[in-house]
């Protein structure tokens, strides 16, 4: 177990897919200057992969002070049992005070592992971070949203915690800034390695992904059928954002799971979101309710979703969404 | 095989009140059901079961009115069940909740496969899952929307990931967490219900699993909870009027006001 009084620095996963660190991962290490600047600390990136080292200069423009790059085969891509080992080794060798790792389908899946292995507390699916007399703050929704839960981790170091998607803004580089880049040699460390990645699919060819998307565009039941939902991606589109659907979508069999806003969904919090023909059930809402502006498009003017929309429309999404569609696509061009 | 399928019970809804002090939920009265997440590892473990020949057996770490969910997976078609349960569990934080409940898996039999739903409704941490595969020292595959192929000693699954999905194997014995595509959950049968009643349920305490004192409830927690809140109402209901035309010329103009457009 790693000791408080010896823990420091403040730490970042740069998970990187392909040679492209997560949006996420950024984000963290922009919020992660903020801590450190707070608490006269340090921003460490770990950067694991195969040839990563060129990625570590973005690291550092991004708020990084260290960079620790870790190249081995089996870290090449995501997978949790070497990720785990080799992140282990570098926390008991280094002590970082804070450990922060985005909450994709990675790092949800990595960080719990990681916390049981040094014994360390974790703040799940965070959307708030913050500095409190050598405490790490963290904000994180239960009950679908409908509780925020202040959690903190006084003894156990380091104070772990996964970052949900678009809780804080990409930080702006800054060419200008210097930080030190660290190679580590692992030696003769025992990685485990018992799953065997055999094929990585990406399906919707290069759409935008639902959690980082700054404009979701979503259908729900009132769209009546997987044809008509054109009219929904034909707005997403022109807003080049994403396209979501509501669980009675995606249960009629209209739009593949991978689209779905809600509680056994997608949560997401976009810029603006805007829901076409969905009624706004408590489970949908979970998913949504932390976008900036909600905007409602649907015929019952009574329906609960105009209750947390910042604009609604009641009308006739067939005839009002192409008449946006148009308009968006004028104003972009 | 076996395959162990842990589970928990939450209230039926997320619509919950925070007491005055803001230190509690208040759940008093509510209807308790199984974690909807972990329908679906219940489902894809019985249809394994039914497709290959498998032994189910549940465990849920809760009060004892936990036997009541665990009664209705017995009914769904689970063969076995396993309470864990003691005061001392109570505060115990998503780290030490996956302690108690390593140590009942480990108690309660040879395993093969363990599932687990992708996270609890109330808790919501998804934490669970990986940190019990870390504590029984077995590998994981957490998301998986699929399973290809599963026989003695290997599995091959689908896990979903951020733009897709991958696939992954490995051996058994493995823990894996599933997400709502992988089947529709079925509801327990009133034979199934009639059955259920007549299983024994071994109900075992933090004694009976060789639990330290240290690992458990609060003191087993690094986490702590200083405050609940609701979240920050939103400033909804500006219904914008007129034609459709109108409508939506009325909400570009908005959305270009807020620097969207």
């Amino acid at each position: 177990m790693i000791s408080k009084a010896e823990a420091k620095h403040i730490w970042v996963l740069a998970e990187q897919k392909k040679g492209k660190v997560a949006n996420v991962a950024l984000e963290a290490i922009g919020l992660a200057r903020k801590l450190a600047s707070a608490s006269s600390q340090e921003v460490w990136a770990v950067l694991l992969g195969q040839d990563v080292g060129g990625l570590a200069e973005g690291l550092i423009q991004s708020g990084a002070d260290v960079v620790l790059v870790v190249e081995h085969p089996k870290l090449d891509t995501f997978r949790d049992d070497p990720y785990v080992d080799v992140l282990a080794h570098l926390a008991e060798n280094h002590k970082p005070a804070v450990f922060l790792i985005g909450a994709n389908s990675a790092g949800r899946s990595l960080a719990p592992r990681l916390a049981t292995k040094l014994r360390a507390g974790l703040a799940a699916d965070c959307v708030e971070l913050s500095w409190d007399a050598g405490n790490l703050v963290a904000v994180r929704p239960m009950y679908g949203g409908n509780v925020l839960a202040t959690v903190t981790c006084p003894e156990a170091r380091p104070q772990m915690a996964t970052l949900r998607p678009k809780a804080s803004p990409r930080p702006v580089l800054d060419a200008s800034r210097k930080g030190r880049v660290e190679k580590v040699d692992l030696g003769g460390l025992q990685i485990r390695d018992r799953v065997k990645l055999l094929e990585s699919v990406e399906t919707g060819g290069g759409e935008v992904k639902l959690e980082e998307a700054d404009i979701i565009v979503s259908g729900g039941r009132g769209m009546g059928g997987p044809e008509r939902f054109a009219v929904v991606k034909a707005l997403a589109d022109a807003f080049k954002g994403a396209m979501g659907a509501s669980r009675a979508a995606v249960d009629a069999g209209w739009v593949p799971y991978a689209h779905q806003v809600g509680q056994t969904g997608k949560t997401v919090s976009p810029k603006v979101y805007i829901a076409c023909g969905i009624s706004g059930a408590i489970q949908h809402l979970a998913g949504m309710r932390s976008s900036e502006i909600i905007v409602a498009i649907n015929k019952n003017p009574d329906a609960p979703i105009f209750k947390v929309a910042t604009f609604g429309i009641a009308g006739d999404l067939f005839e009002v969404v192409p008449l946006l569609t148009e308009a968006v696509k004028k104003e972009m061009s | 095989m076996r395959i162990v399928v842990s589970i928990k019970q939450v209230p039926e809804t997320t619509e919950v009140k925070i007491d005055q002090a803001g230190g509690r939920v208040d759940t008093e009265g509510l209807t308790r059901i199984i974690n909807p997440y972990d329908t679906y590892a219940l489902e894809e473990a019985i249809r394994i079961k039914e497709a290959s020949g498998a032994t189910v057996a549940v465990i849920s770490a809760g009060p004892e009115k936990t036997n009541e969910s665990l009664r209705e997976a017995l009914a769904t078609g689970a063969d076995e069940a396993f309470l864990l349960s003691d005061q001392a569990f109570e505060g115990s934080d998503p780290l030490a909740a996956a302690h108690i409940l390593a140590r009942g898996i480990e108690k309660c039999g040879p395993y093969d496969l363990i599932i687990c739903g992708r996270q609890a409704m109330d808790g919501a941490s998804g934490q669970v899952g990986p940190s019990l595969a870390e504590e029984l020292g077995l590998p994981m595959v957490s998301f998986v929307r699929k399973i290809e192929e599963l026989k003695d000693g290997y599995i091959r699954v689908q896990r979903m990931t951020d733009d897709g999905y991958e696939v992954l194997e490995g051996p058994l014995p493995m823990v894996i967490s599933v997400v709502k595509e992988i089947n529709e959950p079925r509801l327990a049968s009133l034979k199934g219900l009639m059955k259920a009643k007549r299983v024994e349920i071994p109900v075992w305490a933090a004694g009976d699993l060789g639990l330290d004192a240290s690992r458990i409830g609060p003191a087993g927690s690094p986490t702590k909870v200083t405050k609940l809140a609701p979240p920050p109402p939103r400033s909804g209901g500006e219904m914008i009027p007129g034609t459709a035309d109108e409508q939506v010329k009325t909400l570009v103009a908005k959305l270009k006001a807020a620097k969207i457009l």
